[in-house]
């Protein structure tokens, strides 16, 4: 890495610790052959993971009490985004071994926080399915139905890109209890367990990027599921994950940032090294003000990211703010690839060089978790506000 | 077991540069590491607590700012951790620091009350390249040493090590205590646990001074008790790549190797 301004200046000890180990981990045990062949085989290397869980780096957001880390917004931003520097499909699945329980925090029991927060400990992963083919940020379309049965409820329906949704043993899942409306009333969620009778595994998605992040479908097919199994009141379960997202936004754009930085660092390298017109092409202008738009994007996306954190850390959990950082990172992580790809030019569109995949890996944090379309309506409609006819 | 192990901070080597004018090295911005061969010991060290139980000290002779690998020392199996600081100690080659060492062996030993079992060093710096200052300590002390151990297993009061030789390797055993120095292990040394690391940031490390040395004569350290006197540093010449030539069998290569030379007209 380069040793320069783009390293963040604020980091305590720990944090500098901390980002310190997973550099020292990563760059042994994800080395670049295995990153591609992962990336060329949509394979998660759960070994990698394990080793990474048995150092502390499981259930990284489970406070300490129930069992699991504890770390901070930011602290967790800082070790995802070091994450994201090797592999952004790894980043993914990784951090996303405690992505279920993250309602709970809001919404759960204590015995559920306790019970669930233990056994992501262990190195259970504990995937959240939302999404189904034909509605995902519109979660009014949801029709994945929860039925009362006794003291049970009975689930069917279909997910899908549901990530870790092939090598989790826990799923949250959204299913419609009641009536349903723009509000996202009727909504409820439901923790599942990989061996409930009638819970199964489709296809692993063949995605663009992030290719080494296990991606699934999940069916749900008369799934008996306890009522204690239900996270927080019937049907709120929908403001539950709007108010979870809200939390989770600079976590979630944190490797975008990781893979912006890998991208910023080889463009740096290669424009020392390549000679053109007589001189290294970094002392083109032309390429000098492209790395510095890379730099500026990196710098302001990663204030956004710390500022954000930084309020979730104090308990103000403002999805305007969130629908802004996750905007704006994706964005610029995006740019910053592609821009260190045009630096590259006939290399930087090949698989033989690393930046390919970048861009490609970078793409989806403008996508997923609801895409930057649904993040602007949010932050425009709180701009506009409420009109008085 | 009671264990103690040497280390030394020393430049993270990989990260050196050099300056293509002056030849020099660049020794601005260069991280420090725990000297790698002192954490292959540290590894093995761990390895027998994990085993056996016991605990580990770790000490480390250099400047206030070599708290830092014993802190990484701290996260990866050591259970105690001391600085050996002291403006007098400055400039001190392998002699004089070995010294150093040895009385700081006795000086922990009567501080605990218990002799060490093992003490362990790495076989050398990568900084200094002497590999010498565990050796000398073991005579200091006046304890037995087995320089270059791969391996180690504790039996009873005895340790069998393996230890490594140009060809192969031999299987020696000794009394405790004991020095050994270690070379590379076919063990890397384990990652730290965040627990582990967060508890080492926040450790105390205790300074051991001429102070606290009591049993030490102050003119026996530094550049004073150092017969090592260094003339001139430079960079050598760079040799041409050079011809590497392993064939399957030795007899083979040695065909090639007097055909290359008869090519070339040196014989």
């Amino acid at each position: 890495m380069t040793d320069n301004f783009l390293d963040y200046q604020l980091m305590t000890e720990d944090q500098q610790s901390l980002v310190d180990m997973i550099h020292e981990f990563m760059s042994k045990e994800m080395p670049q052959e295995l990153v591609e062949k992962n990336d060329r085989e949509g394979h998660f290397s759960m070994d990698v993971a394990k080793k990474l869980g048995e150092m502390g780096f499981y259930a990284m957001d489970v406070p300490e009490q129930y069992g699991g880390a504890g770390f901070d917004c930011v602290t967790i931003c800082l070790i995802r985004e070091a994450l994201g520097y090797y592999c952004g499909g790894f980043a993914n699945s990784f951090v996303g071994q405690s992505f279920g329980y993250k309602p709970l925090l809001l919404a759960g029991t204590e015995e559920q926080k306790m019970e669930y927060g233990q056994r992501l400990a262990n190195g259970e992963f504990w995937a959240t399915a939302l999404t189904e083919p034909q509605g995902g940020s519109d979660a009014v379309n949801t029709r994945t139905k929860a039925v009362k049965d006794g003291d049970d409820y009975i689930i069917n329906g279909n997910k899908c890109f549901v990530t870790n949704g092939g090598i989790s043993n826990l799923y949250t899942v959204s299913a419609v209890t009641g009536e349903t409306n723009l509000r996202g009333e009727g909504i409820s969620l439901f923790i599942v367990e990989r061996d409930f009778p009638g819970v199964s595994m489709g296809k692993h998605e063949d995605k663009m990027g992030i290719r080494a992040s296990n991606t699934t479908e999940l069916t749900l097919q008369d799934v008996r599921v306890p009522a204690k199994n239900l996270i927080g009141p019937v049907n709120t379960g929908y403001q539950t994950m709007m108010k979870m997202l809200a939390r989770t936004r600079p976590t979630g754009c944190a490797p975008a940032l990781g893979i912006a930085r890998r991208a910023i660092d080889l463009a740096i390298d290669y424009s020392r090294q390549r000679i053109t017109f007589g001189k290294p092409i970094g002392k083109h202008q032309g390429i000098q003000f492209k790395l510095a738009d890379m730099a500026i994007r990196l710098q302001t996306a990663r204030n956004q990211m710390i500022y954000n954190a930084t309020l979730v850390d104090q308990g103000v959990y403002d999805t305007v703010v969130g629908s802004i950082t996750k905007a704006y990172a994706s964005e610029a992580a995006f740019q910053i690839c592609v821009d260190a790809q045009q630096i590259f030019a006939g290399y930087g569109y090949s698989k033989e060089y690393p930046l390919e995949k970048l861009v490609r890996d970078a793409r989806i944090y403008s996508i997923f978790e609801g895409p930057n379309e649904v993040q602007r309506w949010i932050i425009g409609n709180r701009l506009v506000g409420k009109i008085k006819k | 077991m009671n264990i103690l192990v040497c280390v030394k901070q020393v430049p993270d080597t990989m990260e050196i540069k050099i300056d293509p004018v002056t030849n020099t090295l660049i020794r601005d911005g260069v991280p420090s590491i725990v000297n790698p061969f002192d954490s292959y010991a540290l590894e093995l060290a761990a390895r027998i607590k994990d085993e056996t139980g016991g605990k580990i000290t770790v000490v480390c002779m250099g400047p206030k700012q070599a708290e830092a690998a014993l802190k990484e020392c701290l996260a990866v199996g050591g259970d105690k951790a001391y600085l050996v600081t002291d403006r007098a100690f400055g400039g001190s080659d392998t002699l004089a620091t070995s010294y150093i060492l040895s009385c700081t062996v006795q000086y922990l030993e009567e501080l605990s009350g218990e002799k060490f079992d093992i003490i362990f060093c790495g076989k050398q710096a990568i900084d200094g390249d002497t590999g010498q200052v565990g050796s000398e300590m073991a005579e200091h002390i006046g304890l037995p040493q087995i320089t270059c151990i791969q391996d180690i297993k504790v039996e009873g009061d005895k340790i069998v090590v393996r230890q490594e030789m140009d060809e192969g390797y031999n299987v020696l055993e000794t009394k405790l205590p004991a020095v050994v120095s270690v070379t590379k292990t076919p063990y890397e040394p384990r990652y730290p646990t965040v627990k582990a690391k967060l508890a080492a940031n926040r450790a105390q490390i205790t300074h051991i001074t001429t102070a606290e040395l009591t049993n030490l004569t102050v003119e026996r350290t530094g550049l004073k008790g150092s017969p090592t006197k260094v003339k001139k540093t430079f960079t050598p010449q760079r040799k041409g790549g050079g011809t590497i030539i392993q064939e399957d069998a030795p007899a083979d290569s040695a065909v090639k190797l007097v055909a290359l030379m008869s090519g070339a007209a040196l014989i």
